[in-house]
């Protein structure tokens, strides 16, 4: 070793790693390798075979092979059990982990881990074929020349492991289970409902306003505007909009009424249109519609922002519609819409943007009332049997947090695990 | 036939999704990376729809000399202005030897990006500090009980994310009573309220998608209630 290196940085380096390599001696570290063990030189560069000795960390043990379980397949779990070096004093700077088609190799590298970690998911496997693997404690630093030097502890082979695929994922069980109870209780209500049993909903005040928030309109002989948020149809909550949009459209073709949907997506273009052409036509005035009503602004979320404020506060309408998913155009748009004194009813799934709907709007519908808002609109038997059963599902959460908290503050068991889903 | 065919497209993609959540193995558990593909690849196409759709909107507006035209004309300059430069931008990369995106930094196309997008978006985005601070003014009002407890909650709060406040009350006691009610505020009554909303969309989420899934309700393909 030169101690002679102008750098003043390599030298206390290299004093740290000498003082490390007498600790080491000094603690007789085991440095044999017995035969079930394959010798491993450094991977990126190497030093003088004395020193490679003394710095080498000692091995990870119990090292575990097995396929990733709940997974499609192409995965190996490997674990092992921390070095005895891997204190957090730097003599283990991580693991190797290598993999082979063979057990006397040549294995190829399928990953490093960092230090304190205790496994490793190898995701580039064929199901097709078996594997060995080895893991080893590497130590790692800078020499003189500032080259990266790598010194591996000794590895012990493990195998062989085959990944597969599996048909059904246990970490989802208690999920599915849920979701069969409350799928079922939504069913339950629904033939129930058809049988002609009545179905008591609570009232939503502010699906109650709908009807208020159109006939102010027309009375005021103004626009109505309705926004169904910033997301494609691929969002549960715009498809909820759009039904929403169905029923409020009926109201504004009965009442004749204007009702302008600024859109910022092109699917939800198409999709809006068609909804508005089947409520016109229901109520008998498909003449009336007309293609200005859906239009398309912006894919781009403050372009839609600033070109709806600026319809609002030239057009000023009586009653404006938020439903569906908003990010921070939220607070832009219902300040605006309240500046003119537009009465506002919003309706979000985006529990961040519904402080601003509050403060803002005069009504709001909370989460699950804008899903609920489009069948306790229909008073349609068979969809207000579908809240019915999602009532019992909210019922059964109740129960669950009721008795989880007792659980849990007895210290008998963590229910929370159950709804833990990976 | 026109409203059989997209509900029992409905269904059965509504259930293969729900079932590819439960079963990793194929071909279930490709299927949401292959319907993502299908879904960027219809927007993709659908952007021309609703261009096409801003440009006629906007065209009628402009012939029929409605009360906003003007904007309905800046609307078709910049648009028309914005593709013929990254055309050209393109078209112009093409020659060049490397040759270079209508994206790269340097070109019209990035000018107009960086100059004229970027600080229109940064201004409609900063606008929402003077919205917050008048929607704020209108909820902390003291008017019932609840905007009472809201006004205290948010006072705290606000109180405890600036040291200030817990600068000030110093000389009586050393402990940081501002910041230690907002963490518990936020931690423990707002993480309760917002856990509970989360429920509930979840939910909503799922009667949504079964009356979706049983083709109860389809308003969303033009086809009302069931």
């Amino acid at each position: 070793m030169r101690l002679s290196s102008p750098n003043l940085t390599h030298n206390c380096l290299r004093i740290a790693l000498f003082t490390l390599s007498l600790l080491l001696i000094s603690l007789n570290a085991p440095l044999a390798q017995d035969a079930e063990t394959a010798p491993d030189t450094a991977v990126v560069n190497t030093e003088p075979a004395a020193d490679a000795a003394i710095l080498a960390p000692l091995p990870a043990a119990n090292v575990i092979a097995k396929d990733l379980p709940n997974d499609k397949g192409g995965a190996v779990l490997v674990s092992w059990e921390l070095s005895p070096d891997d204190d957090g004093n730097g003599k283990v700077s991580g693991y190797l982990v290598q993999r082979s088609e063979s057990k006397d190799g040549p294995f190829e590298t399928a990953g490093n881990a960092v230090r304190g970690a205790t496994k490793f998911t190898d995701n580039k496997t064929d199901d097709d074929k078996v594997y060995f693997y080895k893991v080893a404690a590497y130590f790692e630093y800078l020499d003189a020349a500032d080259e990266k030097i790598r010194i591996t502890s000794a590895a012990t082979v493990t195998g062989p492991v085959q990944s597969s695929a599996q048909w059904f994922n246990m970490n989802r069980l208690y999920v599915l289970l849920f979701m069969l109870f409350v799928a079922g209780a939504i069913i339950f209500y629904i033939e129930k409902a058809k049988k002609g049993e009545e179905i008591y909903i609570r009232k939503i005040a502010g699906i109650d306003a709908v009807d208020e928030a159109v006939g102010r309109a027309t009375e005021m002989g103004k626009k109505i505007f309705y926004i169904p948020g910033i997301q494609d149809m691929n969002d549960v909550q715009t498809i909820a909009s759009i039904a929403i949009l169905g029923r409020v459209a009926q109201m504004a073709a009965e009442y004749d009424t204007w009702l302008e949907v600024p859109v910022s997506k092109s699917m939800v273009l198409v999709t809006a249109r068609e909804a508005m052409k089947e409520a016109y036509t229901k109520v008998g005035r498909p003449d009336a519609l007309q293609d200005a009503q859906v239009h398309y602004l912006t894919d781009d979320q403050f372009g839609y922002a600033a070109a709806i404020d600026g319809m609002i506060v030239r057009e000023k309408p009586a009653t404006i519609f938020y439903m569906g998913a908003f990010f921070a155009e939220s607070l832009i748009l219902a300040e605006t819409g309240n500046s003119v004194g537009a009465i506002q009813i919003a309706g979000t799934a985006m529990p961040a943007q519904l402080p601003f709907f509050v403060a803002a709007c005069d009504y709001t519908l909370i989460g699950e009332e804008l899903f609920a808002a489009s069948a306790y609109l229909s008073r349609e038997p068979r969809q207000l049997g579908s809240l019915k059963g999602q009532d019992m599902g909210k019922g059964l959460f109740i129960l669950c947090i009721i008795v989880g908290v007792i659980l849990a503050t007895f210290d008998i068991w963590d229910m929370s695990v159950i709804f833990v889903s990976r | 036939m026109r409203r059989q065919i997209p509900i029992l497209i409905t269904t059965i993609a509504g259930l293969v999704f729900a079932i590819s959540y439960f079963i990793p193995h194929d071909p279930f558990g490709e299927s949401e990376s292959i319907f993502g593909d299908w879904i960027t690849i219809v927007q993709a196409f659908a952007v021309w729809l609703g261009a096409l759709n801003l440009l006629k909107i906007s065209f009628e507006k402009i012939s029929s000399k409605s009360a906003d035209w003007p904007y309905a004309a800046i609307i078709v300059v910049s648009l028309m202005g914005t593709l013929a430069v990254g055309f050209y931008d393109g078209y112009s990369g093409m020659a060049q030897d490397p040759q270079i995106s209508f994206r790269d930094p340097g070109t019209n196309f990035d000018w107009l990006y960086r100059f004229i997008y970027t600080p229109l978006s940064a201004t409609m985005f900063s606008m929402l500090a003077f919205f917050v601070a008048s929607a704020s003014y209108r909820a902390f009002r003291a008017r019932n009980v609840q905007a009472t407890l809201l006004l205290i909650a948010g006072f705290f709060v606000m109180g405890g994310r600036v040291p200030l406040f817990d600068m000030m009350i110093s000389p009586i006691t050393d402990f940081p009573v501002f910041s230690w009610f907002a963490d518990w505020i936020m931690t423990y009554p707002n993480t309760a309220g917002q856990r509970a909303i989360m429920i509930g969309i979840a939910l909503g989420i799922m009667s949504s998608s079964l009356r979706i899934i049983l083709g109860i309700e389809r308003s969303h393909i033009g086809g009302g209630s069931g």
